[in-house]
Formats: C-alpha cells, structure tokens, sequence
C-alpha cells in the first residue's frame, strides 16, 4: 500500500520493468538487444569496462580492429584454441612418423577397404630400415601442415563462422563497424537486460547513438 | 587534427616515425584502400600489363602442351646436364615466395608494425610464386600422367616413395607451404573481406565479398580467437619458411656432385631467397603505389626499410660466396677447387660475374641514402638483383652438373627456346594472377593499418577518458 512517505520508489508498477529477460517492445518482432555506437577506441573500452562490472554476460563488442586491452576489460577468458592446435600438431607429427615407418621400413600388411595395404621395406645404400634422420623433415612439415590447418579450422569453429546472417546486419548504422565505428551490443536475453535501463547505462557511457535491433 | 609530415624518413629516434601519412583517421583509410577496389576502371596501365602478362600465360600453356605431347626432349636438360631451366626456375620461384612469409610472419613476431602497409600483397606474391614454383617439377616429371605416384597413395605395386629423398621432402615440403600460406592470406583477408562486402554497391560484389568473409562482424571475441591463431600461424609459418628452402637446398647438398655438397646451402639458401623475394616485393609495390595511389601507405620510409633488408641480406649472400669458395681451396679436395675456380674463370664464367655483380657490388649501393630513398635508383637495382638471383641458381647448377668429376663427360649445356619461352611464361602466371588480385582483392591489410595508427591506442593522453564523442 502506498504510505506516501516518499521513500524508494517500488518499481514494480510499470509494465516495461516486468522482470522478464526477452521484454517485447512495441514493435511485433522480438528484440535482439540494444546497440550502441562509439567513434574512438577510448570510448569503448571505458564503456566495456562499465558493462562487465554492471555484470551483463550476453554482450558483445564489435570493432574494425582489435582494440588493445579490449578483450580483457570485457572480461574474456583466453581461448583454448592453442591446445587445440598443439594437439593438431602432434597428430600432424605422429602421422607423419607412422606413414614413413611403415611405407619404407616394414613389410607389414594392412587391410583398408577394398585393398590390402603393404609396407615395402625400402633397401637403400645400406641405410637402417628405419632412418629416422631422414623422416624428420617429413615429420617437420605435417606437423606444421595440420597446425595451420588446425588454427584455422578450430579459430572457425570456436567463433560458429561462417554466420552470414546476424541481427544486428540489419542496423544501417551497424554498417561502419568493418569501417571506422566501435559498438556495444547488449542482448535482451540476458537476465539483467532491461530496455530503458540499459539503454540509459548505454547513453551514460558515452555512446553516440543507442538503437534497438530486431531479431 | 594534427597536420602530419609528409616525409616519414628521418632517422631521429627520440621521435616515432609515422607510418601511415595524411590520413588521420580510419574512414579516410578505408576510402583509400577500398577506393583501390572500388574505382570504376583500373588505371590504364592495369590494361597494359595485364594484356602483356595474359599473352605469357597464354603461350606458357601453350608450351606445357606441347611439353606433354612430345616429351622432356623438347627441354635442353641432356648429360650431363641433366637438371637444367626446371630445376633453377623452380628453385627461383620458391625463393621468391620466402620474403611475403618473413614479411607477415617474421615481421608480425618481431613487432614490426611497418609490414602492415606491405603485409597483403607480399602473401599475395607468395601465392603466386608457390604456384609457378610448383609447376615446374610437375610438369617435368616426363610421364605426367603417372605423377601421382610423388604421393603415398596407396596402388596394387606395392610402391610407395622413398621418403629418404630431399625430392620427395620437397613435395611435402613446398605443398604444406603452399597450404599453410594460402591460409594465412585468406585468414588475413577476412576482416578486410567484411569491409568490402559492407561498403559493396553492387549485389554481385556483396554476396562474393560476403562469402568469403564468412559473416565477420568484428566481434571482440572474434577477434580474440581471430589474434592468436594469427600468432600461432605466424609462429608455424616462420620455421616452415626455414625448412622449405631448406629442405630445397638439400636437393642439392645431398648430392656428392662437387660445388653441391656443402652443409652452407641451407643458411645460404634461405638468406638468398628473403634477398630475391624482397627485390621481387620491390617490383611490384613500386610501380604499384603508383598508379594506385596508395604512397602514405607505402611511404618512402617502408621502402628504405625495405632496402635495407635487401643490402642485409644481399651481404650475406656475397659472404656465403666468399665461404663457399675459402671451404672449397681450404678442405684441398681436388674436385671441389676445380669447381669454384670453374665457376669464376671456367665456360660459364659470363654467368658467374653477371651473378656476382647483380647479388654483391649493386645491391652495395644501399649504403648510400640518396640510392635508398631514390624510386628510380632502388627499382633499377631490384630488377637487377632478380637477374642475379636467377643466375645463381643457374651457376650453382648448371656449371656444376657440366663439369663435374669425369672431363669424358664434360660438356656444355644450352637452353632450347622452349626453356627460355616458359621462364618468361612463368611471368606472365605470376604476373596475371597478382594483377587479378589487385584489381578484386584488399590490397593492403586494412584492419592491419588501422591496428597500428596513433588513433587506434586507447590509452592516448588527447583523448578523453568520459568520451562524449
């Protein structure tokens, strides 16, 4: 009951502060998130640092390039792609043992498929069977093949690329991102996502423009 | 705005050289850049060259077919020697391919931040040079149509290859460099990718562009992910770069032919080739900076830099000449002696003071800041280095193979104008498919650029922590 002591107001009144994560607006489709516009790199971090404290989690930062110190304000935990890529290289490495091993220094049998495979033990100038000095650039060099390949297809993986359709492309402003503006994206599914409030937190921070995005 | 010096070439170094000139900030390095791409017509001199370099192309097809049909006879390769043009333009391409891997990797590990104006096209180059490189020995082997027996797959004849032939590390080693480039270039792209698909107007030039850039937004946690394996390609690429020219030298050093079994020809290989490929480099940005426009990114200090590489590496060619020939008087072997005077006095002698002059006494001129900062004096002398660089291939192989242990066998190796024809034919591939890519594809590295401008630090003292834009 109200006592009209003008104490804290109760915010449950309004509709808009309903504590639902995905607050449908006026508009008919779903909101996505709120994004914000930022012209210089300093801006962002600072406004980066302020959104990781206030503890969103379901939050971007998009940039031309990346922003020096960028990733550690926004409170991202280094990737796991180097081991990733580690492993890749000792497969790479192994495989590379193994192929040389038994092509040229046993006369194993293998069935694969529909043909039996065979090693041919390879007699050349009284060399060892299993040289191995000679197998290290081999070696060498599939271990750096699937290395790269390893980088590459896991640095795809881990970021879900290609995506080549996104929400936010549908935001003209959005365009400039691969150009010469900084922007902050905030989705409405995280839990502490509120759409006046966190456009305010947005503005607060220096945004030069804050705009809703449809799913 | 701060007015920016047009001259980034001073020596001070109290004072930061800047590396991108008149342009203070990003949009107007995204105009210029994409603007390469985006104009409606190349410059005319794209017609020109591309019309010159397509006719090479063209008649290097021509000639492969006929290569095929007829046999490696049509080649001068004949005993002695057996190894001739192939060989040494094989060797020649893949050198030059080396200096666009230092460049973007190299560079990227020592903090270089001057190989981003440089960066793109030199991994282009590279590309490009890995693909005429590695045409050669697929086209030599005689019986094409068996050649893939180069690969361990497995058939009914129990063959596999000998994996201890430096001929077979090459397969191994020039294909993983081929992919392991191929990646880092395209992986470097994809950013810039984004940007011409963003900035696209036709349909056609959005959904190509967007393809290609796979959806790249700029995301900070892409772009996280995106910088490591950038480092990690970068730390993979600089050791392949070693081993593949290594691994190209040890087609030779394996050999007991006299003037070829040296433990110099790795090191030695792989200065000569960051010294051809950084000439090559030259040559291109040079003319290309030019009639793009694009000199406050190729500033005139990125190209003395450059030509100090090029003095650098060029005095380590010229000692491992020297070594070469004190290892050879100094061991008293009979037969290695015989081959370095050869070298210099014997029946390719002409080859031999054409390499020394190209590779040794020009390339000293660099000393002088007027030849280092002169366009003319710099491109003359780059031009020159690749001739020299192709004749050291040349004489390495060629006057060794003529006059080696028995005089019964000696004799002397001419070119057929097949040779000849498909050296200029490997031009024009190299030189169409680099004018294809300036014209579709961001030439310069443009994420890259803006990385390393003043205005992309965060932590600058003008700028204003609160940012109200």
């Amino acid at each position: 009951m109200n006592d009209g002591a003008g104490t804290t107001a109760v915010p449950a009144q309004s509709p808009r502060t309903i504590p639902s994560p995905s607050s449908v607006d006026e508009s008919s489709e779903k909101l996505y998130g709120l994004l914000a516009e930022f012209e210089t790199p300093a801006a962002i971090l600072s406004a980066a640092k302020k959104v990781h404290e206030a503890g969103y989690k379901w939050w971007d930062c998009c940039a031309p390039f990346p922003v020096h110190g960028l990733d550690k304000a926004m409170g991202i935990r280094p990737t796991i792609l180097p081991w990733l890529v580690l492993g890749a290289g000792i497969t790479g490495g192994t495989l590379g043992m193994l192929l040389q091993w038994f092509t040229n220094a046993t006369n194993l049998e293998l069935w694969s498929g529909p043909i039996w495979v065979t090693g041919y033990a390879f007699l050349v100038s009284g060399k060892p069977f299993a040289s191995v000095p000679t197998w290290i650039p081999v070696m060498f060099e599939m271990t750096v093949l699937l290395s790269a390949i390893g980088a590459v297809v896991f640095l795809l993986l881990l970021n879900k690329l290609p995506q080549l359709y996104h929400p936010c492309f549908k935001n003209e402003r959005f365009a400039r991102v691969t150009d010469d503006r900084f922007f902050i994206i905030i989705e409405a599914k995280d839990p502490l996502f509120y759409r006046a409030k966190t456009e305010q937190l947005l503005t607060s921070l220096g945004a030069s423009a804050v705009e809703e995005v449809q799913a | 705005m701060t007015t920016l010096p047009l001259d980034n070439t001073f020596d001070d170094p109290t004072r930061r050289a800047p590396l991108v000139l008149n342009h203070d900030d990003f949009g107007s390095v995204t105009n210029t850049i994409c603007g390469v791409n985006e104009r409606p017509k190349p410059p005319r001199a794209w017609y020109i060259a591309f019309a010159i370099s397509s006719t090479f192309l063209m008649v290097l097809g021509v000639l492969i077919g006929y290569l095929f049909w007829t046999g490696v006879g049509v080649w001068g390769n004949q005993n002695p020697a057996m190894w001739g043009f192939p060989i040494v333009n094989f060797v020649f391409w893949v050198g030059i391919g080396h200096a666009g891997t230092l460049i973007s990797a190299i560079l990227y590990l020592f903090r270089q931040k001057w190989r981003t104006a440089i960066n793109r096209f030199a991994e282009a180059m590279t590309i490009f040079a890995v693909i005429c490189a590695g045409m050669f020995p697929g086209i030599h082997v005689g019986r094409v149509w068996v050649s893939y027996w180069l690969f361990p797959i497995p058939n009914q004849m129990e063959l596999w290859p000998q994996f201890r032939s430096p001929l077979l590390w090459d397969v191994f080693a020039v294909g993983t460099y081929f992919t392991v480039s191929l990646l880092f270039w395209y992986v470097g792209m994809i950013p810039d990718l984004a940007t011409l698909r963003d900035r696209a107007k036709t349909k056609l030039k959005a959904i190509s562009y967007g393809i290609f850039a796979l959806g790249w937004r700029g995301s900070i946690r892409h772009w996280h992910r995106y910088e490591r394996a950038y480092l990690l390609l970068a730390a993979l690429a600089t050791p392949l770069v070693l081993s593949v020219h290594s691994v190209v030298s040890f087609d030779f050093a394996v050999a007991q032919v006299p003037g070829w079994h040296t433990t110099i020809f790795p090191p030695y290989f792989v200065a000569g080739a960051i010294f051809s490929g950084f000439a090559m480099v030259m040559t291109l940005a040079i003319p290309a900076r030019q009639w793009w426009g694009l000199k406050d990114f190729i500033t005139l200090r990125h190209l003395e830099t450059m030509n100090k590489i090029i003095l650098v590496t060029g005095s380590m060619v010229g000692y491992a000449y020297i070594m070469e020939f004190f290892t050879a008087w100094y061991s008293g072997a009979m037969y290695e002696s015989f081959a370095f005077v050869n070298r210099m006095f014997g029946q390719y002698a002409w080859a031999y003071w054409i390499m020394v002059t190209c590779n040794v006494i020009v390339p000293q001129l660099f000393w002088f800041k007027k030849a280092r900062q002169s366009i003319p004096i710099m491109f003359g002398i780059c031009l020159l280095v690749n001739v020299g660089m192709w004749f050291e291939r040349f004489v390495i192989i060629v006057t060794s193979l003529s006059q080696d242990y028995l005089p019964a066998n000696w004799d002397y190796f001419h070119p057929t104008w097949v040779d000849l024809t498909m050296l200029a034919g490997s031009f024009g591939l190299f030189l169409t498919l680099f004018l294809l890519f300036i014209r579709y594809l961001p030439v310069i590295a443009i994420a890259e650029v803006k990385a390393i401008m003043p205005a992309a630090n965060p932590h600058a003292h003008d700028h204003d922590k609160e940012a109200s834009a």
